[in-house]
């Protein structure tokens, strides 16, 4: 990659970054408050009654959960907005007449999604700490699953904002579908928790994978192997890079 | 001078079956000023977003500054500067922050006097803080330019620079897209005005229908429009022009109905009164005469009725 390859996914990942700072207050201050409220309705009311799970006081299991949640939802809404956003004011156009590859524009989109959705990531785990000890038991490995799921997430945004047509549909796959599966994939309990069938319906749930190997790296155990948490990561990454491949060769939504 | 664009045999059909250009062939020099000239959906806009990577030709190829713009993208874009017709702007950034991100975008290393060069040269260092959403209609489009121009393209696409612009601002555009010129640039304009292409273009091509009709020197152009047609309406058929003749250059049209004979408006002698003092001593009897002054405007709108008609 020459110079002017890298001047140019700077100057693409700057601009993202700079578009983040204009709503700083408001990006990092709602999930330090919003995990807050986590804490006090689960942690606090619900945890008071129930106290361990697996072996771990409930108000500490629940953080691997939180961090994904608000992962997943920054990483699609960041990826999405960062690229949809160009489409909808048309300024698009600069990007498309740049020389700049496809793997260049992922890479600068991609990547400063990805490291506000980190940030964000860390800063609901840095909160969880003024309300609960956290034990983290592979500290490399929970970085790195951060990493490897906020690239994932915002791969799929990045999809997402580019097939979307209006601020609609950028919304109803958050919503609609993200949300309830991380909801129903034990973002906040215990597969085993759970009675037949339901037990067995949940391991559909691709979610449940990716949360049972976050809290893998925290506690040690999950829901599921850690093998096969990774598997739905790769397995998710590979989907995502498959399908922007196929986007940027036949120029779908985004060429003429 | 060299060429800096060759178009070759290109065409786009869209998805829907719509052929938008049906086998284009052109060649830019550097340094001039072309003015591509046709109605509303004439394929303009369609043919410089395939030069600039916005649209995907069906068939043809294109090279820009030697370069293929599909097998090496890279060099091609590189040498181009675009300003679209909308104005499409990152309304929340500041002008210099947005002409800052466009050069590093096209890969160059950040320069900021030359930045505020081009800045100084669209008189837009004195908003170079201001966000663009605080800037009028006129100043977005120099911002824009501004853009196009911040990673020193050696061609510079207007597309439709003075579409829905007032007057003045139409003047003030013309001027500076005469500034620009000076500095070297190639610069290629789009517009269904036929005066703005009268009063800038080095060369003007007409575009109807997906089809080049006509690509030729305004000078040539403007030769023609210094002239008139004389048409002679004949009593009575011939067959070929007379010999005698000959020293007018006259035409035969309408089946050997009438004479065409071209002249120049300025010149000291038309030749008029001596052609049809001529005619009277061969015994050519005529019912009628008139002349017409062909102008640009003349030629587009029969181009384009040509165009219908067949």
């Amino acid at each position: 990659m020459s110079l002017q390859n890298l001047r140019a996914i700077s100057a693409i990942y700057r601009f993202e970054l700079h578009r983040f700072r204009r709503t700083l207050l408001t990006g990092l201050l709602v999930p330090v408050i919003t995990t807050s409220l986590y804490f006090v309705v689960f942690g606090g009311a619900i945890g008071s009654r129930m106290t361990e799970v697996d072996g771990i006081p409930y108000a500490a299991f629940i953080v691997p959960g939180l961090i994904m949640m608000a992962m997943f939802t920054e990483s699609i809404f960041n990826a999405s907005f960062g690229i949809y956003m160009p489409k909808f004011t048309g300024t698009i156009y600069e990007l498309l007449s740049a020389p700049v590859s496809a793997a260049e524009t992922i890479i600068a989109y991609v990547g400063a999604a990805a490291t506000k959705s980190l940030i964000v990531g860390m800063i609901i785990f840095l909160t969880a700490h003024l309300f609960v000890d956290v034990p983290v038991a592979h500290p490399f490995a929970m970085v790195g699953f951060m990493v490897l799921i906020a690239v994932s997430f915002c791969l799929f945004g990045f999809i997402l904002g580019i097939w979307a047509q209006s601020f609609e549909q950028l919304q109803v796959i958050p919503l609609l579908l993200i949300m309830p599966m991380t909801f129903l994939g034990g973002a906040f309990y215990s597969v085993h928790m759970l009675a037949e069938p339901w037990r067995t319906v949940t391991l559909f749930n691709p979610i449940v994978y990716l949360i049972s190997g976050f809290r893998w790296t925290f506690f040690g155990r999950g829901d599921v192997g850690i093998e096969f948490s990774l598997i739905f990561v790769a397995g998710m990454l590979a989907v995502c890079l498959a399908i922007i491949g196929w986007i940027f060769r036949t120029g779908y939504r985004l060429k003429k | 001078m060299a060429s800096i664009i060759e178009i070759s045999g290109l065409t786009k059909r869209y998805a829907s079956g719509f052929e938008a250009l049906k086998g284009v062939d052109l060649t830019i020099e550097e340094g001039e000023i072309f003015a591509l000239l046709g109605p509303n959906g004439a394929g303009k806009t369609t043919m410089i977003s395939i030069i600039c990577g916005i649209a995907r030709p069906t068939g043809g190829t294109i090279n820009v500054a030697g370069h293929d713009i599909i097998r090496d993208y890279r060099g091609a874009r590189t040498a181009i500067g675009l300003v679209p017709q909308e104005l499409s702007t990152d309304q929340f950034e500041r002008v210099i922050d947005t002409v800052t991100f466009s050069r590093g975008l096209f890969g160059k290393a950040r320069n900021d006097a030359y930045v505020e060069k081009i800045l100084r040269d669209l008189s837009l260092w004195d908003k170079r803080n201001s966000k663009i959403l605080e800037l009028s209609g006129g100043m977005k489009r120099r911002v824009m330019i501004a853009k196009a121009l911040s990673h020193e393209p050696r061609v510079l696409f207007l597309d439709e620079p003075t579409a829905g612009v007032d007057v003045e601002l139409r003047r003030d555009m013309w001027k500076l897209i005469g500034e620009l010129r000076q500095t070297g640039v190639t610069i290629i304009l789009t517009t269904h005005y036929i005066e703005e292409a009268e009063e800038m273009a080095d060369r003007v091509g007409v575009i109807n229908q997906g089809e080049l009709m006509l690509v030729e020197d305004k000078t040539a152009l403007m030769k023609k429009l210094g002239k008139k047609t004389l048409t002679v309406v004949l009593a009575d058929p011939i067959d070929a022009v007379p010999p005698d003749l000959a020293e007018w250059d006259v035409t035969l049209g309408a089946d050997g109905h009438e004479i065409e004979y071209i002249f120049d408006t300025q010149a000291e002698r038309t030749g008029v009164s001596s052609l049809l003092r001529r005619l009277g001593d061969l015994g050519i009897g005529y019912k009628d005469i008139n002349t017409r002054q062909s102008s640009l405007e003349d030629i587009f709108v029969s181009l384009v009725h040509q165009e219908k008609a067949a």
